[in-house]
């Protein structure tokens, strides 16, 4: 055949393959708001950058004749691309072919990508779209997902793994995502749970909707497995987008810095604070009232809300926030928000990523739920993920910083590389109420008018101890600036840790209480 | 500053003696308060089939006295008592089907 004939034939090859399940499984893919798998890696991606691989891959089923059935591509779409001028290693399961299930071939071809992204050390994103395993196939489906899931342990930490859940991921499924360093979910298209709704009634009595059970904003805002949450696909394809543009390749690179810019000056950061500590501000609006552009990249928006997380950039350089939200919970710490700040903590850590931590809060929410839950366990790996940290770690403490919160929101004792404070700050074992209770319990109780000498020993133990003067004192505040400086201060901080190097002692790993 | 913010009602949360304006979670309002094990209600603790009660109204029990078979999770489980004391009341027949923590047999 000459080698017209052959470019021909191989022309007429690929377009079967691309057809993938074929025109009615594509129409019910798109009636349900889905794009099919090919079109989101495209429109995902820089335009005409996307180069596919094992498009001829040919599924491995031998029995219930399956070895008479044609998938093409075998339900999965791989290949390499560029993502904001980024290269990444992208797969896209096709839910049209066999519903997206995983066979041995599917997963090899995922496997495969995955072995690319860690060898070159560039970022791997998986776009989830999945019935499951692939029954026909039995326990060589079940050694595909044992597969993917070794590689995304050996992965983190190496690589960014960026999952996003644009159908069902269910059953052993979802655990890939689970592993990997961030999960974008989507309104009424993501679907993720272990056991699904058909089960749960047999078993339980139970029902409950799929939506309700493990839909896109449960996810986001209950169990915190979603770092994202987008009401499209679109939408969510714009926040992989800006997550990229903020993170480097690898552990062993920076992230791209962007040329500096200064706050918006509707920020002002002198006017964010109410003096009187009891009342709520919106954290955020001091986060953006420093950052470069006032541009502040949210991660878990939605869950456990107490305690805010995300990228911010300083002199163009990204720097990973965390902040107690005076405006949600009063801005405690518990079992959730400890788990969120840990996570992230450790996330940048491992890649490169400058800590900068905002401090407000009155101390651990109290009540059965959390001690039962394990707030002590879940407590711990806050301070874990801090003293673990080697990055530059800076601290503001903007004003409450009490008891055992002061000391875990990144305070000179976890090894915090400044300590910063405004002369609002409140640096003390306890609020001014409870302790004045605890230490002039019995002048009060023996007074005349005990609710009188009490008042005036919380006045006296504001007036001595609710300032940021005594920590400072001690050295464990290195300077005490004007809300007005933070900016400077902060940045000025982050220059001169750039080349901080930190040697942990030598060990395999830690044992953080996970 | 951002409007948003300021139409929402604030709740009172109170720590370390403060009382403190903030908005509080969906999750925090929905938490389940904490109830202390009552060993005279006899409970379910899953859902399933009642296949056999051996407890009778007034009988004397002894800790540890098989009271009903409770299947659940295609198990059949023994249901015993954890105290030493009298039927009081009954509340369910033979082949019914139970929910979760529905009061099964009360003792006295």
């Amino acid at each position: 055949m000459p080698l017209k004939g052959k470019t021909t034939d191989l022309k007429k090859r690929m377009r079967d393959a691309l057809k993938g399940g074929g025109s009615k499984a594509i129409e019910k893919q798109k009636a349900i708001g889905k794009m099919t798998a090919r079109e989101r890696i495209i429109s995902l991606l820089d335009p005409k950058t996307f180069n596919e691989y094992d498009l001829f891959a040919v599924h491995a089923g031998k029995d219930f004749d399956m070895d008479k059935k044609y998938l093409p591509g075998d339900g999965v779409i791989t290949g390499t691309g560029k993502l904001s001028g980024y290269p990444v290693c992208i797969y896209a399961q096709d839910f049209t072919v066999a519903g997206g299930s995983l066979g041995w071939m599917h997963a090899k071809k995922i496997l495969k990508i995955m072995d690319h992204a860690m060898k070159l050390k560039i970022p791997l994103i998986g776009i989830n779209d999945s019935g499951g395993a692939r029954i026909q196939e039995g326990v060589n489906s079940l050694a595909g997902y044992g597969e993917i899931f070794y590689r995304n342990t050996q992965a983190s930490g190496v690589i960014p793994q960026i999952s996003v859940i644009l159908g069902p991921c269910a059953g052993g499924a979802v655990y890939s995502p689970a592993l990997t360093d961030f999960v974008f979910v989507v309104d009424k298209i993501t679907k993720m749970f272990i056991t699904g709704p058909e089960v749960i009634k047999t078993v339980l009595g139970e029902e409950i909707s799929m939506e309700e059970l493990g839909g896109a904003k449960v996810h986001a805002e209950i169990t915190g497995n979603a770092h994202f949450y987008a009401t499209s696909e679109a939408e969510c394809f714009e926040q992989v987008k800006k997550l990229i543009s903020y993170i480097p390749w690898n552990n062993l690179k920076k992230a791209n810095p962007l040329p500096k810019k200064s706050p918006k000056r509707f920020y002002k950061i002198d006017t964010i604070i109410p003096i009187d500590q009891k009342q709520p501000y919106d954290v955020r609006n001091i986060i953006k009232a420093v950052s470069d552009d006032s541009d502040f990249f949210e991660v878990q928006e939605l869950f456990a809300a107490n305690i805010v997380i995300g990228f911010a950039r300083f002199d163009g350089q990204t720097i990973g926030i965390v902040a107690n939200q005076p405006l949600v919970m009063a801005g405690v710490l518990d079992v959730d928000s400890s788990d969120k700040a840990a996570r992230f903590i450790r996330y940048c850590d491992a890649f490169n990523i400058p800590l900068v931590t905002f401090v407000d809060l009155p101390g651990y929410l109290p009540g059965v739920d959390q001690e039962h839950a394990g707030v002590i366990r879940h407590g711990a790996k806050l301070l874990y993920a801090y003293s673990e940290a080697t990055v530059p770690k800076i601290t503001v403490i903007l004003r409450k910083a009490y008891g055992g919160g002061y000391i875990a929101m990144c305070s000179h004792h976890l090894k915090a590389d400044f300590v910063f404070a405004w002369p609002t700050a409140e640096i003390a074992v306890m609020g001014p109420e409870g302790a004045a209770n605890i230490i002039f319990r019995s002048e009060i109780k023996n007074a005349k008018d005990p609710d009188e000498v009490r008042k005036k020993k919380i006045e006296e133990y504001k007036e001595k101890f609710a300032n940021p003067y005594v920590a400072a004192a001690y050295g464990y505040v290195d300077a005490v600036i004007t809300p007005n400086e933070t900016r400077r201060m902060v940045i000025h901080a982050l220059e001169i840790s750039s080349n901080k190097q930190e040697q942990p002692p030598f060990k395999k790993h830690g044992i953080p209480p996970f | 500053m951002e409007e948003n913010i300021n139409i929402k009602k604030y709740s009172d949360l109170e720590i370390g003696n403060v009382r403190y304006k903030t908005i509080l979670t969906k999750k925090y309002l929905n938490r389940k308060s904490y109830k202390d094990v009552n060993s005279k209600e006899i409970t379910a603790f899953l859902p399933g089939t009642i296949v056999k009660v051996f407890a009778k109204k007034g009988k004397k029990i002894k800790k540890g006295e098989k009271l009903l078979i409770l299947e659940a999770m295609k198990m059949k489980n023994n249901i015993v008592s954890s105290i030493d004391g009298v039927i009081d009341e009954i509340r369910i027949k033979q082949g019914e089907t139970v929910s979760k923590d529905q009061v099964l047999i009360k003792l006295k």
